[in-house]
């Protein structure tokens, strides 16, 4: 009798450890193998549209026979008070040429501000074919108050783009990360700081200059 | 057990519905169906889902014929005896085989229109829209033609002080419009939380999400005016940020694009223009409604947001109020930022009214101009 | 041996028997049901009529959300509990459950975990407005600060599933009587199991997206906000991943429940039992690949949206399956119609409607127009509450006279039935016209066109309440007397819950029954 109960009480044990397992497998599955597997789901396939980080191998051959209209959209956050918007909004290239093009930004605030373009690309299984060799979307971009920018954006179509896509649209979503940001506002400061030391240490030996020239 | 009195009576219920059914619908007023819309994919999807409507009704007359014919000769108060069967391969077989038939034929035509829904390239006009809290935006790209599209039912309506139109929380103050015979690709976004941009007409349904641009396509060939609305839970008036697209003839589309960049122009021009102060309190109550009153209330009493009426800011220092407009607020997210999505002649209207509407009688105003400066000064 | 309750309030605190822990979780399902049931009448007080007559809009949002959140994780899942902790040992003739303590502590923590959620409406910025599907950011970046309180709600709630959960598999596999092989056991305890290792599946994943969102709003990580390189569609795939298998938690001991009362009704055995087993368990399986069919309208690449098409009409062969056996079961019976077999009727030809709209909405050029529409309000309605809810009550007229001993009052119940039966019809099926004719789910306030379906629905809506509320006095006069009843209760029923006595004595089965 005791040992049967021994052995009952073992097999429940068992029962219950694979169960606690199995259930701690399952939040770990969901907070830290879902979200990268997701994303790296997304990158192969291209699914949301994401385009894929930086591209380094430059490709040589350009396929002249075929122009690809690629279209720029700009969209501003509701938090973000910057002027944001393309320097084109459509731009035809052939497939393996390398183009050059940017945004304008602008902080109209008295404040540093931090933003960070989020890519959107339209149709989403374009984005495997559109490689950027350079793109401020790659960073947060730090722009002091009134400051207006060129952010650039340096791509290539790839020559292997199926042939029904005609049209490309890559949008920007810009947001406000200000808040994320310390450490780039910060250094925006101190750059600030340097730069008016150095203008006004420019202006006094500006001043003296024309005294001594006074003098002699 | 029903009694016959009970059951005719249960079955005169039921064939009365039936029989009334078409009548009401007829009437108009009682819509029951999905519309047939006016394109050739919302053509396709009304015919989808007519044909899986009609195959669920012949599989539901049959099991419940069969249910309805057993529950009738095999009770026992008619002295059924029952029998004991409990298996049978065949049958298992037959009623998984068959199904399957039927779902593989629905999936050819289902996934030919899923096709073709998708395929959005090389349209002739794309249009940025962009889901606010709780409004549309339109940017025609290409164009300098921006706007917002605002729920145009007077609030009156709403708390029924006055009867209801006929396109009651479906009317927006500026209308989308597009060409006919134009294929037309709508970019759909979104700028804070999720929304969805929904035109049953279309058979356009896009979720608006922030940070993704998704496409959708129309060809309409009909004229007309076609209405929608939100169709993802976007906050508070969600229920009120409809959908209103006309769809025009090319040449009076030209016209209108024409008119709309005129009018740009001329607000820009304004910008640098000098306005009274009645000019500017006026225009101002009427834009705090549309764009202001959702969250701080129409007496600007408050709401989800904070009170216009005695208010630090708008009873405060200009820049500050400036600031808060412009840029938003830095701890709210629910406080955008305005000075990208109005003009400064709207902006100065609805500071000079907050800061003078109810009871804060400050006694100052704001310019376009003070507006174009602080953009810019800073 | 066999000894008797403790007396007063702390037989019930510290209860580790399965009876009363049973009924500590039916009374309390049955009183979320009510509250969540309060909401849903000032829904569709609201909807009475265009305009805004009853509620703002933010308060209107708190009463759909709340109303989500209560019937799903209050009132259904909580009962199914209740069920499977009554009848399972019962069934398998075993003394108790297996972790009769942690019973008791996965019951107790469920009312404080309520109390943390509903508490949330006498708060600043008032309770959870953003949907019982809670989508990022707008219950994130745009939520109520409340929302804190509500990802700790739901982290208890997940807890107390999961240990129940846990619980009801380590009784079914370690405690079942000698000869109760697996393949002889009551199908209720078969959709159990299976329930259960679904529930351990999912809500660990539950809980997941609630802590990602605790971490996003005060931790600074960005899971679901685009900003920081997160996404808010990822969010929906991952809620969907534990919401769709969660849909069938809710339905999964429904079947099992049915399973065993139209074979009693009908007199004649259960017709495919095994194919029944297979069905349920295909089921569950296609549940994990199907969730992204929540989500065709946010812009899935076409592949994906066909493949989850496909998957998606998968599931009609299974269910297609288990309606077609009770058909059967019933064919060539000795039918009588007692309450149970009338809501059990009525389940299944109401959730067979259910299931019709569900491969409507499977077909995803046609979802583009139905999606968030009052016609998927309809579809999980019709598949719910004739779903979940019938079937709990069929089984609590079933059962009720095992538990206290006493029959209830059959043309009450008869009563009872008929009220509920046309009461639901009269409130979900004009949602359906009315969303197919355009209207969006979640507003306070609509166009005219919809107006006479809204009407119809919310007077079918005050029925349905009410006849709850004559549930509740059969129940309670069921409890206080009646006729006696006998041990097998029902004439046509099989199984070893009817061979102990009615009322069930507090310990059943401590010596294990012989299984033939």
């Amino acid at each position: 009798m005791n040992e049967n109960d021994n052995n009952e009480h073992k097999a429940l044990q068992k029962t219950v450890t694979k169960l606690v397992s199995l259930c701690v497998a399952m939040f770990v599955f969901a907070v830290w193998v879902m979200p990268p597997m997701y994303d790296l789901f997304c990158e192969v396939t291209g699914i949301n549209g994401k385009t894929a980080s930086q591209y380094q191998a430059m490709s040589a051959d350009v396929d002249t026979s075929r122009t690809v209209k690629v279209k720029f959209v700009a969209i501003n956050n509701s938090e973000m008070p910057w002027a944001f918007k393309p320097k084109d909004y459509t731009i035809e290239v052939h497939p393996g040429q390398a183009m050059t093009t940017h945004f304008i930004a602008h902080n109209p605030t008295s404040k540093i501000m931090v933003g960070q373009a989020v890519p959107s690309m339209v149709p989403s299984n374009a984005a495997n074919y559109f490689h950027k060799t350079e793109c401020f979307c790659f960073n947060r971009q730090t722009l002091a108050p009134g400051e207006r920018a060129e952010l650039g954006l340096r791509f290539i179509v790839d020559q292997d783009l199926p042939k029904r896509v005609g049209t490309i649209v890559l949008s920007y979503s810009l947001f406000d990360v200000t808040e994320q940001s310390p450490d780039e506002v910060e250094s925006k400061a101190q750059e600030i700081a340097n730069k008016s030391a150095q203008a006004s240490a420019n202006t006094v030996q500006n001043s003296r200059e024309i005294k001594t020239l006074e003098f002699m | 057990m029903l009694s016959n009195s009970k059951r005719s009576l249960v079955l005169s219920v039921v064939v009365g519905i039936l029989a009334v059914m078409p009548v009401l619908a007829s009437a108009g007023e009682w819509q029951y169906n999905m519309t047939e819309g006016v394109t050739s994919i919302s053509k396709d999807v009304y015919d989808l889902h007519m044909l899986i409507f009609y195959i669920c009704c012949v599989i539901g007359i049959l099991v419940f014929g069969v249910m309805f014919v057993s529950m009738f000769l095999h009770r026992k108060s008619r002295g059924a005896v029952a029998s004991q069967f409990h298996e049978s391969l065949t049958l298992e077989l037959l009623w998984t085989a068959v199904p399957a038939i039927i779902l593989i034929a629905m999936a050819f035509p289902a996934t030919s229109t899923l096709k073709d829904m998708y395929d959005s390239d090389d349209p002739e006009i794309d249009i940025l829209v962009t889901g606010h809290q709780w409004k549309w935006r339109y940017d025609y790209q290409g164009t300098e033609v921006s706007f917002f599209s605002n729920l145009s039912t007077p609030s009156a309506q709403i708390d029924n002080e006055q009867e209801k139109g006929q396109h009651y929380l479906l009317e927006v103050d500026e209308p989308l419009v597009i060409p006919t015979n134009t294929k037309v690709r709508f970019l759909v976004t979104a700028a804070d939380v999720i929304h969805s941009w929904w035109v049953p007409d279309l058979a356009v349904k896009r979720d608006a999400i922030p940070g993704y641009t998704n496409a959708a396509w129309t060809y309409v060939e009909k004229e007309g005016v076609y209405r929608g609305q939100c169709a993802e839970l976007c906050g508070k008036d969600h229920g009120f940020m409809p959908i209103e697209v006309h769809v025009v003839s090319k040449a009076k589309y030209a016209e209108w694009l024409a008119g709309k960049a005129a009018q740009a122009a001329e607000v820009k021009a304004a910008s640098s223009k000098t306005f009274s102060f009645d000019e500017l309190y006026s225009g101002g109550e009427t834009l705090y409604a549309t764009n202001c009153a959702a969250c701080h209330g129409g007496n600007g009493e408050g709401g989800v947001g904070p009170a216009i009426k005695g208010s630090k800011i708008a009873t405060g220092g200009i820049t500050d109020h400036l600031d808060m407009v412009i840029n938003g607020s830095p701890n709210n997210p629910m406080m955008a930022a305005y000075g990208e999505q109005l003009d400064p002649v709207s902006l100065a209207k609805i500071i000079t009214f907050q800061r003078n509407a109810f009871g804060n009688n400050m006694g100052d105003s704001v310019q376009p101009l003070d507006i174009v400066t602080y953009k810019q000064g800073q | 041996m066999a000894h008797g309750p403790a007396k007063g309030f702390t037989r019930w605190l510290f209860t580790t028997n399965h009876k009363d822990i049973g009924s500590m979780y039916l009374w309390f399902s049955f009183t979320m049901f009510f509250l969540g049931g309060i909401f849903a009448l000032v829904i569709r007080a609201e909807l009475f009529e265009p305009g805004l007559q009853i509620v703002k809009p933010e308060f209107f949002n708190q009463m759909t959300t709340m109303h989500g959140l209560i019937m799903v994780f209050g009132a259904v899942m909580p009962a199914f509990v209740g069920l499977a902790n009554w009848m399972i040992p019962m069934m398998i003739g075993a003394p108790d459950m297996a972790l009769p303590r942690m019973n008791n502590w996965s019951f107790w923590i469920l009312p404080f975990a309520f109390a943390l959620l509903t508490s949330t409406f006498f708060m600043a910025g008032g309770a959870p407005n953003f949907g019982w599907t809670f989508y990022a950011p707008l219950s994130t970046t745009y939520a109520p600060d409340t929302v804190t309180f509500f990802i700790f709600g739901v982290h208890i709630i997940g807890i107390s599933s999961i240990m129940g959960a846990i619980n009801i598999i380590a009784t079914i596999l370690n405690m079942r009587a000698p000869g109760m092989t697996l393949m002889k056991m009551p199908l209720f305890v078969w959709t159990w199991l299976i329930t259960a290792y679904l529930l351990i599946a999912v809500m660990p994943v539950l809980a997941g997206v609630v802590t990602m969102m605790l971490m996003d709003i005060h931790f600074g990580t960005s899971f679901f906000d685009a900003a920081g390189g997160g996404d808010p569609v990822l969010f929906q795939h991952i809620f969907w991943f534990f919401g769709h298998p969660e849909v069938y938690i809710m339905i999964l001991p429904a079947f099992g429940i049915v399973s065993a009362i139209i074979p009693t009704f009908a007199r004649k055995p259960l017709f495919g039992y095994s194919s029944m087993v297979y069905a349920t368990a295909s089921i569950a399986f296609l549940s994990f690949i199907v969730w992204a069919h929540h989500m065709f309208t946010v812009g899935m690449p076409l592949v994906a949206e066909a493949a989850f098409m496909y998957a998606t009409m998968l599931i009609a062969i299974p269910t297609g399956v288990k309606v077609f056996n009770w058909v059967t079961t019933m064919w060539k019976g000795s039918m009588t119609f007692e309450t149970p077999m009338l809501f059990s009727i009525a389940f299944v030809i109401l959730f067979t409607i259910g299931g019709f709209s569900g491969l409507m909405l499977a077909i995803a050029p046609a979802d583009f127009q139905y999606h968030d529409t009052y016609f998927v309000v309809a579809h999980f309605h019709y598949v719910l509450v004739p779903g979940a809810i019938f079937s709990i009550t069929a089984a609590v007229y079933y059962w009720l006279p095992k538990w206290c001993g006493n029959m209830y009052d059959e043309a009450l119940g008869k009563t009872h039935f008929w009220l509920a039966f046309a009461g639901l019809n009269i409130t979900f099926f004009p949602m359906h016209f009315s969303g197919l004719a355009g209207m969006p789910r979640r507003i306070p306030d609509y166009n005219p066109l919809w107006a006479d379906w809204n009407m119809i629905s919310s007077v079918g809506a005050f029925l349905f309440g009410a006849a709850q509320l004559l549930f509740l006095v059969i129940v309670i006069k069921t409890i206080m007397g009646g006729r006696k009843a006998t041990a097998r209760v029902w004439e046509g029923s099989h199984g070893l819950e009817w061979t102990v006595p009615s009322p069930a004595p507090y310990h059943t089965f401590t010596t294990p029954p012989e299984i033939k």
